[in-house]
């Protein structure tokens, strides 16, 4: 029996949470090196947007990427293993957690750097008269970067078919965006002849329509357009570094998590049987890729 | 009477180049700033191509950083972008995208991408244009892993360095083009300056030259040098020929990164003696590192290095041409490591 809509929503939430999950205990047991940025807290957004692209589209993400890869349709086991330094990893353990590439799906470490580069693959795909379009991710904390700026003045000249996805988790590393960001998020697009979509949600059934909606526009206008999605992230930004007040955290959590939101509408059996499977999927990704060779510098 | 051809310019060269370039293939994008006809580019290099190529040409707004970002993404995506920077003096707004994006993608990502990017910008001062507009910073981005440095000069044959460039799909290229160059009639082999030597081109698409006197039984230095400065470098070992009876062996440098040192080692290893001859700063240049290969390849040789002041480049000549190498010191340190 093929599942619903809403169970296939949930899974893609709750896959990306537990292996956030367990990607953080693997660092604190020394399995993982370096550093990691989760996801959690913003998984409805992920599970919005990727539900409602086409296959060849071009995605560019972030430091924060898991949640976007895992959404993507990308293979647990491949990110664990880099983020292990694996030979198996996806970039076989020369990117590590925030430089990743499979098929139509890129991320860089750098702020704000990533926004020319989807824009010109836009560009390309335009030129070469497809139908598909790129997606950028970006932070509040992006909002701070000049290149950002210039590249949106490009794609509204040139009207090129990118999504630029705003996920205001209200924080830049430490920084509330009430020290960082000025004025308004949506003007800033505005300014610029953009169309804005916004949302202040983590109910995945509330962001979908309008992600689709947003993606549809780009791809039917060949036209720039911006979908700002105001959400919270209840981890740190990477691992040890959350400085902000717990119980203002938890009493956020329990009012917005958008896992909790979504469970509500499945039934106990669909629950049981999620669990069990996302369970089977990470303990499977985690487990192979630490048996996995580390990768042999060549001369 | 003889029909002379009419001699190319550098400038000429180029343009040519791109224009044949486009006309081939059609994966080929030229961006940059104010570069549509009838301007055609602050130096011309693109001139008549938005003409033949409307689509192809995408004349930007001032903002270096997202121009060669795009171009990044369409290099991506399959495309040949070739990006113009109007002066070399602003690479310095695009570093990022060269560093941590175009350099860095193919092998971040274990060789599943190429970035077939060329970035072409006028570096070099001599005109008077001040602090900010006279620069030669390529140095700064030699010793960025997965970035080849270019450079052509005035011998055979600039716009075959720039198709090379723009057809190759290895790695992102920094085309640096002095502008004096520009004006520089392209040599010809057995004529004018070039009558007095024998050359040998390495082999390889972006080739270093040795220039040896025909008539010289033995070189007693061997001057290293790449782009406009290879003028310089030429004029003066032709009056340390003719007036001093002094034979230099020149090699000029085609390719600035990776660093390729067996031709000059082999000219070294014959004349004990090493002059650079760079147009950026003396601290920490491409003479520096060109000096510290070859006294870890060869013992005990002679080594100098002629390069600018580390000063701003001034306005003003008097000042300009005391910060910038000249062909007087090129011959004064080269009589000075001979005697």
């Amino acid at each position: 029996m093929p599942m619903s809509q809403d169970y296939d929503l949930y899974f893609t939430m709750l896959l990306i949470r537990r292996f956030e999950e367990r990607a953080l205990a693997e660092f604190s047991s020394g399995k993982l090196v370096g550093t990691t940025h989760a996801y959690i807290g913003q998984e409805a957004d992920a599970a919005a947007i990727f539900s409602s692209i086409a296959q060849d589209d071009i995605i560019w993400s972030n430091h924060r990427c898991h949640g976007h890869f895992l959404a993507y349709g990308g293979d647990p086991y491949r990110l664990a293993a880099e983020l292990m330094g694996k030979k198996t990893g996806l970039v076989g353990g020369r990117g590590g957690s925030q430089h990743i590439h499979w098929r139509n799906f890129f991320t860089n470490g750098i702020q704000g750097g990533i926004v020319p580069v989807a824009s010109g693959m836009a560009l390309a795909k335009k030129k070469l008269k497809s139908k598909d379009i790129a997606i950028v991710f970006i932070g509040d904390g992006t909002l701070g970067e000049g290149v950002l700026y210039e590249s949106l003045n490009i794609a509204s000249l040139w009207n090129l078919p990118i999504l630029f996805v705003v996920e205001n988790n209200r924080y830049a590393q430490t920084t509330p965006m009430e020290v960082a960001v000025s004025g308004s998020i949506s003007a800033r697009f505005e300014a610029f002849g953009i169309k804005t979509y916004e949302f202040e949600s983590s109910d995945v059934l509330e962001l979908r329509p309008g992600a689709k909606n947003a993606v549809d526009y780009v791809r039917e206008n060949q036209s720039p357009a911006a979908l700002i999605l105001h959400t919270y992230r209840f981890s740190a930004h990477s691992k040890g570094d959350d400085t902000r007040d717990r119980e203002t955290i938890t009493s956020i959590r329990a009012k917005f998590d958008p896992l909790r939101i979504q469970a509500s509408r499945l039934s106990a059996e669909e629950l049981k049987k999620v669990e069990s499977a996302v369970s089977i999927l990470v303990d499977d990704a985690f487990l192979r890729a630490s048996a996995d060779p580390f990768p042999v510098l060549k001369p | 009477m003889k029909n002379t051809p009419i001699m190319l310019t550098v400038l000429e060269s180029l343009n040519n180049a791109l224009l044949q370039v486009m006309e081939k293939d059609d994966r080929v994008y030229l961006l940059g700033e104010d570069i549509l006809d009838p301007y055609g580019g602050a130096f011309k290099v693109t001139r008549g191509l938005s003409t033949r190529f409307p689509e192809r040409v995408l004349s930007t707004p001032i903002s270096e950083s997202a121009i060669v970002g795009i171009s990044n993404g369409l290099a991506l995506a399959g495309l040949h972008p070739v990006v113009e920077i109007m002066f070399g003096d602003f690479v310095t707004l695009t570093a990022d995208q060269i560093i941590n994006h175009a350099a860095k993608f193919r092998w971040m990502y274990n060789d599943q991408v190429r970035v077939p990017l060329v970035i072409r910008t006028p570096m070099g001062g001599r005109r008077g244009y001040g602090p900010t507009h006279s620069q030669s910073l390529e140095k700064l981005f030699l010793g960025v892993p997965g970035l080849r440095v270019v450079a052509p000069n005035s011998l055979p044959d600039p716009g075959k360095l720039l198709e090379t460039a723009i057809s190759q799909e290895e790695r992102p290229i920094l085309f640096v083009e002095h502008k004096l160059l520009y004006t520089c009639p392209v040599l010809e082999y057995g004529l004018g300056d070039l009558q007095d030597f024998e050359i040998v081109s390495s082999a390889g698409p972006f080739p270093t030259h040795t220039l040896k006197f025909s008539s010289a039984e033995k070189s007693k230095l061997t001057i290293a040098t790449y782009g406009y400065n290879f003028e310089l470098a030429r004029k003066a070992a032709l009056e340390l020929a003719y007036e001093d009876e002094i034979f230099c062996e020149i090699v000029v440098f085609s390719q600035l990164n990776p660093f390729e040192m067996d031709p000059l080692f082999e000219s070294i290893r014959r004349t004990r003696a090493l002059l650079t001859v760079e147009e950026g700063t003396f601290t920490l240049g491409w003479g520096a590192e060109v000096v510290a290969r070859a006294a870890e390849a060869i013992p005990s040789i002679k080594v100098r290095r002629a390069a600018a002041l580390d000063l701003p480049i001034a306005n003003s000549k008097s000042l300009e041409e005391k910060i910038l190498p000249s062909q007087e010191l090129i011959k004064e340190l080269a009589l000075d490591m001979v005697n």
